[in-house]
């Protein structure tokens, strides 16, 4: 796609630096370099039981399941725009050196190339990892996902399948990226039955729900935060481990409003959760969706059933994102608990632009305000 | 023959003469190769006077010109037979034995008479909708024949004899085209979207050239289980400007993938004639653009589609590179039911190609050569295929379809909750207004 000199990686490349150099070894310093985000990372904490651990950032938890995934299935392979030398993002740093050039491979700069090719080698039986380098650019291959990898086991009445199909693509908003390196396009890909989408909040998800993706049996697309890719550390277990898909998670249980959202706006939304607590004395329930398609519909009724309360936050515009559906479902299901009606906090429907971000993007003050409007209704 | 195919260097494309200048060249084109390691070797003090550009391998020049596509003779037709069924040159005749030669003329003849009937039911409305293969008999039962059964087929629409050649059935065709509850993929597609897993042709689907790139997948995939078997994937002319064409031929050339890209050029995509489709020498001339072997091939000739097929399978799983594959013919049927082609084309035009170059009839030539089919024969085999063909759809007609269930299962491969649920509320509706649907013509649960 165009303007590639514009990508990120130069930004990133600095920003490793600093984050590698003794001055930001201090938590404090740390904190400096998150504090030009609009959230607050918080460290999930992971059991005993889940066995030895080890620090990592959201990239590395990536490449530690792309290497278990290879590791475990012969068949496995991993291509895509630069991925050969590590990656714009570093998620396949040292791969290629691992298991070699003909499973490790660049391939001509084409997203509709790259998805074809990757539901070939599915259909063939084996398991294909494609990377798209921006979720931005994953349109040229919209009619390869929406009329090709969704509907290949249906139309073929179960003879022919492209289910060890996963696309990984980073994914939403990073600060300064404008209007081709910030999109969520995910509500696209809601309207498409036959597929999967799956967006993690932080480095222990990634790890475990890219492997379920990968080894599902229907093509998935896994959204990375890219703004997490670094910012988000903690730590990770080593074992070969699988987070269950279409399974959402609740982080907090409350009982006044329910607050739901994915990816990076779950941490924007745990602030929130904390405002609201301590300025409001409002006790709110987060919950992060995590699989976009088919998304858990039982929990969020479950919850709304409980609090009466809804607010649903994503960073793609409102008109036809994903939380419509998620309201208009919620509507249906819980009338008659609902005590206001529910509240969406979105990007706007606007392309997403550059200087305005902070303006754009919604954040915990818009989401707080929206708090405010659901227990003062 | 293979060396033919084999060497075609870009280097050609500047010259008037394709024909035999191409193999002149071709060791001079060696020293172009491009280097394919990862970083870019130091040139030596010496070389230094040649370009050093990672992007091409060349030299330098002092004239200012231009490269003209439009100043060479076209890629030439290989073809074995002439229109009488003749063999040109008897070095290239295949050989094939009467038994397989009456195999093919059989399939061909039966997938006429199969179109032909199938044409009708869809006129009479027993079908929504039909395409027939009038005219490209050749290129089916020519290529399929050239290659491994386990051989992966990608294919457009326009393929059926490939798929009959490999035993797809006569039931399984019309099961297919009722959409009927023995239909493999339970009338979910339109008719003629036929794909069996066992004979190892993939499902065909409406978007065209999707499966060019998917193609490409599936062969990188073989490579690397090292089976020694090969992909080929069908396409006409027209799916040939779609985007994932140029994706597929350039994946397949920079990932060395063993895949037989074979296009049927017929002159028309529905009504759009080839010169407004491109105006380079047809899809041939492309191939070596991408660094893919190319020819060009007459497709009606049965016995010229079969060598250079072959031949092509050699080169690929030798060499594991691509090859492409233009077969020339003309669509002598309309496009679809859909479509009525006398809106754009002389009937005369299309008499032609019926009555004077017809791969049908040029095979019947050939094997009324050797006094392997005469008049007699041909009656009784025409007698048998209309009868096979009409016992078939009359057995077809009669099933029901799949039940509803049908339209909800596959979508993944477990249902989930929220399919279910849809299910049973489409149930319970036509359960309270199943007089307002056509419930009877659908196998209950």
């Amino acid at each position: 796609m165009a303007l590639r000199h514009l990508r990120l990686a130069p930004i990133f490349k600095k920003l490793t630096r600093l984050e590698n150099s003794d001055l930001l070894k201090s938590k404090n310093q740390y904190k400096l370099l998150c504090r030009l985000s609009h959230f607050t990372y918080v460290p999930d904490t992971v059991s005993a039981s889940d066995g030895e651990t080890t620090r990592m950032n959201l990239f590395q938890s990536v490449t530690n399941a792309l290497d278990i995934a290879l590791a475990a299935d012969p068949s496995a392979v991993i291509f895509g725009e630069d991925v050969a030398f590590g990656g714009v993002f570093r998620c396949t740093v040292g791969l290629q050196d691992k298991y070699g050039r003909d499973r490790v491979f660049n391939s001509p700069l084409c997203e509709q190339g790259i998805v074809g090719f990757g539901i070939g080698m599915a259909v063939a039986g084996a398991t294909a990892i494609a990377e798209i380098q921006f979720a931005d650019y994953i349109y040229p291959a919209f009619d390869q996902i929406i009329n090709e990898a969704a509907k290949y086991r249906f139309r073929s009445g179960n003879e022919f399948n492209c289910g060890g199909l996963t696309i990984r693509a980073p994914y939403g908003a990073v600060g300064h990226g404008a209007l081709y390196h910030s999109q969520s396009p995910e509500a696209f890909f809601a309207h498409v039955p036959g597929i999967k989408i799956v967006i993690p909040r932080g480095p222990l998800q990634a790890k475990g729900l890219l492997l379920s993706c990968i080894r599902d049996k229907n093509p998935c697309i896994f959204f990375e935060p890219k703004i997490l890719y670094r910012m988000a550390v903690e730590q990770v277990p080593l074992k070969d481990y699988e987070l269950p898909l279409s399974k959402a998670e609740i982080l907090t249980e409350g009982d006044d409003v329910t607050v739901i959202g994915w990816g990076t706006e779950v941490h924007v939304l745990r602030e929130v959760c904390q405002l609201a607590q301590d300025k409001l004395n409002v006790s709110c329930e987060l919950i992060d969706l995590m699989t976009i398609l088919p998304w858990d519909k039982e929990t969020v009724i479950n919850s709304v059933k409980k609090t009466g309360r809804l607010l649903i936050a994503h960073e793609a515009p409102l008109t036809g994102g994903f939380g419509a559906e998620i309201a208009a479902t919620v509507q249906n299901e819980c009338f008659l608990n609902l005590e206001a009606p529910i509240e969406r906090v979105t990007g706007h429907d606007a392309p997403f632009s550059h200087v305005f971000e902070p303006f754009y993007i919604p954040s915990k003050w818009r989401c707080f305000d929206a708090i405010k409007k659901l227990i003062n209704f | 023959m293979a060396a033919i195919i084999r060497a075609l260097p870009l280097t050609c494309i500047r010259y008037p003469k394709y024909k035999s200048a191409a193999i002149k060249t071709a060791s001079n084109a060696l020293q172009f190769q491009r280097l394919e390691s990862t970083s870019q070797q130091i040139p030596k003090l010496e070389e230094f006077d040649k370009p050093q550009f990672p992007g091409s391998q060349s030299r330098w020049t002092e004239k200012l010109e231009f490269v003209r596509g439009d100043i060479y003779d076209g890629i030439p037709v290989y073809r074995v037979m002439n229109r009488d069924g003749n063999i040109i040159d008897p070095s290239h005749d295949p050989k094939l034995s009467q038994e397989m030669i009456t195999k093919l003329y059989k399939g061909m003849t039966l997938l006429n008479t199969m179109d032909r009937i199938l044409y009708e039911s869809q006129r009479q409305g027993r079908i929504s909708f039909y395409m027939t293969s009038f005219g490209e008999e050749g290129t089916h039962f020519g290529s399929a024949a050239a290659l491994d059964p386990q051989d992966m087929i990608y294919g457009q629409y326009r393929e059926a004899g490939v798929l009959m050649y490999r035993g797809y059935t006569l039931d399984q065709f019309v099961n297919q085209c009722y959409g009927n509850k023995n239909d493999i993929a339970r009338g979910r597609q339109m008719p003629v979207h036929y794909g069996i897993k066992s004979l190892n042709f993939v499902s065909i689907s409406s978007p065209l050239a999707t499966q060019m790139p998917q193609a490409v997948g599936s062969a990188y995939a073989l490579k690397r289980s090292q089976t020694g078997l090969c992909v080929i994937c069908y396409f006409g002319e027209g799916a040939s400007s779609e985007g994932d064409a140029h994706a597929a031929l350039n994946f397949a050339a920079t990932l060395n993938c063993p895949i037989i890209f074979f296009c049927r050029n017929n002159g028309y995509a529905i009504s759009t004639p080839t010169h407004e489709q491109y105006k380079g020498d047809g899809i041939a001339a492309r191939g070596p653009a991408y660094g893919i072997p190319s020819i060009r091939v007459d497709g009606n000739d049965i016995l010229a589609v079969y060598n250079v097929t072959k031949a092509a399978r050699q080169l690929v799983v030798d060499e594991s590179k691509p090859v492409l594959i233009e077969a020339m013919t003309y669509r002598i049927g309309h496009h679809s039911t859909s479509d009525d082609s006398s809106a754009y084309r002389s009937v005369d035009e299309v008499r032609f190609w019926h009555q004077k170059d017809h791969p049908i009839s040029r095979l019947r030539k050939y094997m009324e050569n050797l006094g392997w089919w005469d008049e007699n024969k041909e009656k009784a085999w025409k007698e048998e295929t209309k009868k096979q063909v009409m016992q078939t759809v009359v057995k077809a007609e009669k099933l029901k379809r799949a039940p509803i269930d049908e339209m909800l299962k596959d979508v993944y491969d477990e249902m989930p909750p929220h399919l279910k649920e849809q299910l049973e509320a489409i149930k319970a509706h036509i359960e309270q207004y199943h007089e307002h649907y056509p419930v009877d013509n659908y196998e209950k649960n």
